[in-house]
């Protein structure tokens, strides 16, 4: 810990400041994110596999880590970058430090320095490769120019359930709702459990065959990494699935299901990361604000008229959700379950729920 | 909803703790908000020292008393059909429900814009802001409502001890307290039904040491919701959070934590129906299991409480707006005349919309100011009633500097982290209970020097260990300047924590200067990054920087003319929104000559660090080492020179500069270091006079109680004593003997070793001010303000009268030949304040000088607009080298205008317990408030009511007069007792009075001889004024008439110490019948 370390950018930028966390190099998607709070959901967040995750706001691990702050089994990230890791956490649910906690997962980490700096780089000229090094920075771009890209790759295979799972049940059991884990969070699962949902979670490669089987009365299409473009067999089973049950697609599972419908993705230049990301329903004009993380878009052109854009993101008008005018189906672009995140869109649980409710109840 | 098209906006008055400059900065949003909405802005507010009363800012202003009965004629007279009482503080709020009570906001079919009536109700009064709460299910604290001492006595027998008193309908949380004793019980509970206006106090839980944390949120009429920020306070439950020390964003958060108390905020302001702001104060459970958050049927205690809620613009939002870059008033006066969040541009990105929550990348750190520097008999011990009249806020990227940078900008004599009582002794910090004083961080920093443990600290204190780890950092940090060479890595590392060159300095061994020069030859400078509400993900136009020691430099140099206005730093007494105001104005005239003006100031409350007055704002401390370092930012190369400053509109903070500055050779605009320093140092100072035949009281400069003592035997008592170069008459005391004097000069001397101090003579005469604008070869005089008291009491706790009233031609000339004479000969360039005092006898009168500031005044505000001579704008030209004859304006005194102007104190006595309210020359006032109108009387009485200081029609009045003023005083009781008046008074009082043939009361037990006594006529409402006016200082008399005179102030009632400001109430009173005049300032002007 402490011992000079390297922030090197695909483009020869170094920002050079001090390690902490495992004692490893790493490379991947330098990405930053303006929450201020949650670095531990975060970090967890299977949606930030194959990045180096940076915060922009520049105290970090003030509240030590817990088990309960934890959104799937592992550090998903490859990298953190703060600016100021703190080391005598104050909170009584803290197990340890945020740099105990890397150190043991393995995962890299640099301390001390201008991360706002580095946003401004991100921001003017996108998100690119970027490797966190104790070598020699010249080494350290040589190589990262020959890494693996992250474009290229498919993440999901990295973070979904192997076997898959089921999460623990309600007390008053209500609905049974099958979970395509593409990354999921464990918010989600907490969310339909208080609703009184027992979720089952199965592997991204399962067949829209085998989780009908499972007899669900709704089923989710999970957020997840990477990009939309590289998924055609989640594609396929969501092509399978429409019509059959109601369904909720969130962020990769919105893309997904959007993909599913025709449209097509594109990468956005830095994405979207935050806790702050202003949303309008279409149907009401309220605008609700809502945790994203999500680094591509579907461009709604293109999709059949029976599909409707019902959310749109204010600041950059890219589509944020669609709704099928006739089955039950919603989707969501951004992170309706939080974790990190205000907890305004937890109605979007709500309403999918009552859909199944709709088909149930005719 | 329709858009209104005439809107009345309601001030918040004088300045008083617990309502400060946040709400002329609130008002002035909210006025430019309708002019962007094309809506007619009628504002009326009695504080002429503010940005909102201007000309230009709201469409029509009204400078009058904030009064159902004024308010109505207003209405009458404007129609307005709609009205915003939510920018203008509790006091507009206030009026607002009265305004709706008697009837008037339906009789005139006004829309009340913003809060709806029932939510204010809702809010403000305890039963219905619980029943609202319970049944959207969030938690408050226990507690019940009680309008009788006895029922308190009930409630605690009941709930146990302690309890919080929380009075209704107060601001700063007036007349409330903790009580952990029965007798403080009985004490704070009668002080809080008194403080209420409904006569109710809410008895509560207490929830000492829980985290306090607030929640700025919004709402618009399409009902979204935003918070715009988040704020922990260092200081838990237990201080009000304008005393506390404030952190945003939260800190000890987590994810979990924040968004359960932020839903729990918009759960509330959805409630409420409120439409624009909304201030939200929690409770969280310090170590409690967090309930199961996800599972909405959770069992178990909530772990958070909803303490209060305002539903109005607030302080805090004012902080908030500063911290995060979102203008959270203009937004919601937007709100409030129909426009939706996503319909707002953001002004700051200008591509996305106002409906967004601001994304922080660095720590905002809030410290309040206190008074104890002027009232050290004050007391200290903080609590839920608000002590502080201002606050600094400090940004930086890491705690430790935030915190530290904010110390700096508190501009107590250069006190930082460092400073130690002398009086602490290890032991003595160690045993010491952690109650909750001004002084705690310094403590807490002490305690930690001495090797405390941060989390028995915390224990004690109830102060998180997050922060009182960080205090460690601090000190680990200044044990290694003290033991290490200074390398560039630890030189960097300590000023990342925010250490001064200075404090480095003091712990390396080295000269701070010496300290500059080495980090810069080390390359080490901060840089400035940009507050953008959005943590750099967008690009953002705002030029709102704080700098920090990083490596990317966000602000470079501005290109073309420029010229840096330092501001005025915390509002503390004797250096009010005053400043505020000329420091705007020059911003203003700087642009209108084409220049760049740059701004330096610490303070949120106020306009001038509004991001869109200046063309680009420092949010840094106003001292020596900033300023250099924003000139040193702002030179375009190593060859270029500085941009010029400009030193004249900040107080005194921003004169104590001049001198530094010119020492480093960056160009002053304006008067000279040395016309500054001529003004300032005595003996230069009497030099300068006598050259030009000016006679000013006899006296000298002196650094020992033997020449005090010699000085004053060679000019005679009574004697005025002062330490020289401060403001506001710190410390200033008249003496009538050797004993007094002795006393006072050998206290000095142990407070300010080898300073002088100044000891003269003491003439109890009429004092005039003059405030004049001067290019150097003409003087322009706007107006001359007579003060209504003698001199003796401070120019900024006096009435004064604009025009004079009793001045003679002769005397008025002679005021005018020394104003030019002086302005001349010190060669001033902008502003200049004079105080003279003349003396009458028989036939004869002699004008001497008192005191000459070349600087901006307290007054100019005041004078500017009643007088329609704008001054700064002037004053700042003629800095930037037009004459006024170039700008079409003639030196000398300008004609009179028709109206009759008086400008009378505020005080916030009643909030500071301990303090004696008597008048002197020291100053105690918070605020002021302007009465104007066509007669002398009706101006008196408008100044009067808007100042809190007048009589009520009719009732009792409570006299003890020293022996010496009572002949003086025979005509004003005798016109007491024409108006109706019973009299009470004390013994050789009342004898005097029945002497005269007049009914009394005598008063004879004194306190703690029985009942009833003196303090209790006052106590129990008998009395509804005090005319007490004692004899000298130091002296028996003084010390008995405190208890009454607290009483006053707590009771609420006028209290006058001078027979002048008590003949002048007397006056109004019975000039009271008289009708006065209702309309916009403009049309009192010619």
């Amino acid at each position: 810990m402490n011992e000079p370390s390297h922030l090197v950018l695909e483009d020869g930028t170094v920002f050079t400041g001090r390690a902490f966390g495992a004692e490893a190099d790493a490379h991947g998607e330098v990405v930053f994110t303006t929450s201020m709070t949650g670095y531990q959901e975060a970090l967890t967040d299977p949606s930030f596999a194959g990045q180096i995750l940076m915060m922009t706001y520049p105290l970090q691990g003030n509240y030590g880590v817990s088990g309960f702050d934890a959104e799937s089994d592992r550090v998903q990230a490859r990298g953190f970058v703060v600016r100021e890791a703190c080391d005598l956490p104050s909170h009584w649910r803290s197990e340890g430090t945020l740099h105990d906690y890397l150190a043991s997962a393995g995962i890299p980490a640099i301390q001390g320095i201008d991360t706002r700096a580095l946003t401004r780089k991100i921001r003017s000229g996108g998100v690119m490769m970027g490797a966190i090094t104790r070598e020699e920075p010249e080494t350290a771009i040589a190589w990262l120019r020959e890494a693996q890209r992250y474009d290229g790759s498919d993440f999901v295979q990295e973070v979904t359930t192997p076997d898959g799972f089921s999460w623990a049940e309600p007390e008053r059991q209500q609905y049974h709702i099958a979970v395509l884990d593409l990354g999921v969070k464990h918010n989600i699962l907490r969310i339909l459990r208080s609703f009184g949902s027992r979720a089952t979670v199965v592997p991204s490669t399962t067949s829209a065959d085998d989780i009908l089987a499972l007899k669900p009365d709704g089923i989710v299409l999970s957020p997840g990494p990477g990009d939309p473009a590289l998924l055609d067999y989640a594609v396929a089973t969501a092509k399978a699935l429409v019509g059959k049950v109601p369904i909720f697609g969130i962020c990769l599972g919105h893309q997904v299901l959007a993909r599913a419908w025709g449209a097509k993705s594109y990468k956005l230049k830095y994405g979207h990361r935050g806790a702050n990301h202003p949303v309008r329903e279409e149907a009401t004009g309220r605008v609700s604000i809502t945790a994203q993380n999500h680094g591509y878009a579907m461009d709604p052109d293109g999709l059949p008229s029976e599909i409707e854009v019902s959310h749109v993101h204010l600041n950059d008008g890219t589509c944020e959700g669609l709704r099928h005018r006739e089955l039950p189906i919603i989707t969501i672009q951004y992170h309706s379950e939080a974790s990190p995140g205000p907890h305004d869109d937890r109605y979007l649980f709500e309403r999918f729920l009552g859909l199944i409710k709709e088909v149930r109840t005719p | 909803m329709d858009k209104p098209s005439k809107v009345l906006i309601v001030g918040s008055g004088p300045i008083v703790i617990g309502q400060a400059a946040e709400f002329d900065y609130a008002g002035a949003q909210a006025c430019k908000a309708m002019r962007e909405e094309g809506v007619t802005s009628v504002l009326v507010n009695s504080n002429p020292a503010t940005i909102m009363t201007d000309e230009g800012v709201a469409d029509i202003v009204y400078i009058e008393p904030l009064t159902v009965d004024v308010i109505s004629r207003i209405i009458e007279r404007e129609r307005p059909d709609g009205l915003l009482p939510t920018l203008g503080g509790q006091t507009a709020l206030n009026l607002a429900v009265d305004l709706a009570d008697a009837g008037v906001l339906d009789r005139f079919d006004i829309r009340m814009l913003g809060t709806p009536l029932e939510a204010i109700r809702q809010a403000e009064d305890r039963a219905l802001f619980r029943q609202l709460l319970d049944e959207i299910g969030e938690p408050t604290p226990e507690s019940e409502i009680v309008t009788t001492l006895d029922a308190a006595r009930d409630v605690a027998e009941r709930m146990g001890l302690p309890l919080v008193v929380r009075p209704a309908y107060t601001l700063g949380g007036t007349g409330g307290g903790i009580a952990s004793t029965r007798t403080e019980l009985e004490e704070i509970v009668a002080k809080g039904l008194a403080a209420s206006p409904i006569s109710q106090v809410l008895l509560e839980r207490s929830l000492l040491g829980w985290k306090e944390i607030e929640y700025e949120v919004m709402r618009d009429g399409a009902d979204t919701c935003i918070t715009i920020c988040n704020m922990e306070n260092f200081d838990p439950m237990g201080v009000h959070t304008g005393d506390s020390i404030v952190v945003a964003p939260s800190q000890t958060l987590t994810d979990k934590e924040y968004q359960m108390l932020r839903t729990a905020s918009l759960k509330i302001i959805r409630a409420l129906g409120v439409e624009g702001g909304c201030n939200v104060q929690l409770a969280l459970a310090p170590r409690q299991e967090v309930s199961d958050w996800d599972a909405p049927d959770g069992e178990g205690d909530p772990p958070y409480f909803v303490i209060e809620v305002n539903p109005r613009v607030s302080r805090s939002s004012a902080l908030a707006s500063k911290a995060t870059g979102y203008p959270i008033a203009r937004v919601a006066a937007k709100i409030a005349v129909g426009r939706r969040l996503d319909e707002i541009p953001n002004a700051v990105t200008q591509k996305t919309t106002a409906a967004f929550e601001p994304a922080l990348d660095y720590v905002v750190a809030k410290i309040p100011r206190w008074p104890f520097d002027k009232f050290p008999l004050g007391e200290r011990l903080l609590g839920t009633q608000m002590k502080a009249t201002g606050e600094v806020m400090a940004i930086d990227r890491s705690f430790e500097a935030a915190i530290q940078k904010a110390v700096r900008s508190l501009e107590q004599g250069g006190r930082s982290l460092l400073w130690e009582d002398p009086a602490w002794k290890t032991e003595e910090l160690q045993k010491v209970k952690w109650a909750a004083t001004d002084d705690r961080l310094w403590r807490l920093m002490a305690a930690l020097r001495r090797d405390a443990d941060p989390l028995d600290l915390s224990k004690k204190t109830g102060v998180d260990p997050w922060f009182l780890q960080k205090l460690a950092r601090i000190i680990a940090m200044e044990h290694r300047l003290l033991e290490e060479p200074l390398t560039p890595d630890l030189l960097r590392g300590a000023k990342r924590m925010g250490f001064s060159d200075e404090q480095i300095g003091v712990l390396a061994d080295e000269l701070p200067e010496r300290v500059r020069v080495r980090r810069q030859e080390m390359g080490i400078k901060p840089v400035y990054k940009m507050v953008d509400t959005c943590a750099a993900e967008f690009e953002a136009a705002t030029p709102y920087f704080y700098s920090t020691y990083e490596e990317e430099n966000e602000a470079s140099p501005l290109q073309g003319s420029k010229a840096l206005v330092i501001g005025s730093g915390p509002i503390r007494i004797g250096q009010g929104i005053e400043f505020d105001y000329c420091s705007v104005h020059a911003v203003w005239a700087l642009q209108e000559a084409g220049y760049h003006a740059l701004i330096v100031n610490s303070n949120p409350e106020t306009v001038s660090t509004d991001f869109d007055t200046s063309d680009r704002l420092y949010f840094e401390p106003l001292d020596e080492e900033s300023v250099r370092d924003i000139l040193d930012n702002e030179t375009a190369d190593a060859n270029g020179s500085a941009p010029p400053t400009i030193v004249q509109f900040g107080g005194q903070t921003a004169i104590n500069l001049a001198h530094p500055l010119h020492v480093a050779d960056m160009p002053i605009i304006g008067s000279s270091a040395e016309a500054i320093d001529v003004a300032e140092d005595r003996s230069r100072f009497e030099e300068f006079l006598s050259k030009l035949g000016i006679p000013q009281p006899p006296g000298a400069a002196v650094t020992s109680v033997e020449d005090a003592l010699k000085t004053a035997a060679v000019i005679d008592y009574p004697v005025l004593v002062r330490p020289s170069y401060v403001l506001g008459g710190r410390a200033m005391e008249i003496v009538q003997n050797d004993d007094e004097l002795s006393l006072y000069a050998a206290a000095a001397a142990e407070a300010g070793p080898g300073r002088p101090i100044l000891v003269d003579k003491y003439l109890e005469g009429r004092e005039v001010e003059v405030d004049a604008v001067c290019d150097g070869e003409q003087v322009l005089i706007p107006g001359i303000m007579e003060h209504i008291e003698r001199a003796g009491v401070h120019s900024g706790d006096s009435m004064a009268v604009y025009p004079p009233i009793n001045l003679t031609d002769a005397e008025i000339n002679t005021v005018v030949d020394y104003t030019q004479r002086i302005g001349l000969a010190l060669e001033v360039r902008g502003l200049m304040n004079i105080q003279y005092v003349i003396v009458r006898s028989g036939e004869s009168s002699d004008v001497y000088v008192i005191e000459v500031n070349p600087r901006s005044s307290r007054t100019v505000p005041f004078i500017s607009k009643v007088t329609s001579v704008p001054m700064v704008r002037l004053a700042t030209h003629v800095m930037l080298g037009r004459s006024l004859a170039e700008q079409g304006w003639t030196g000398g005194l300008q004609p009179k205008q028709q109206l009759v102007a008086v400008k009378a104190p505020a005080f916030s006595m009643s909030k500071l317990s301990g303090v004696d309210t008597y008048l002197g020359p020291e100053m105690k006032s918070t605020g002021e408030a302007m009465g104007v109108d066509e007669t002398f009387s009706a101006a008196l009485a408008k100044a009067l009511v808007s100042a809190e200081l007048a009589l009520p029609a009719e009732g009792a009045v409570l006299l003890s007069i020293a022996d010496r003023y009572k002949e003086e005083a025979e005509p004003i009781i005798r016109r007491l007792v024409e108006a109706g008046f019973r009299l009470y008074a004390t013994e050789g009082t009342a004898a005097m009075i029945d002497g005269l043939g007049l009914p009394v009361e005598q008063i004879t037990k004194k306190l703690r001889e029985g009942h009833p006594n003196v303090v209790d006529v006052i106590r129990d409402g008998t009395v509804d004024g005090v005319i007490n006016v004692p004899e000298g200082r130091m002296t028996g008399t003084l010390r008995d008439g405190f208890h009454f005179r607290r009483a006053a102030a707590v009771g609420r009632i006028p209290c006058f110490t001078s027979l002048d400001t008590a003949r002048a109430a007397v006056d109004a009173l019975l000039a009271g019948g008289q009708a006065y005049t209702i309309k916009p300032l403009s049309a009192y002007l010619t």
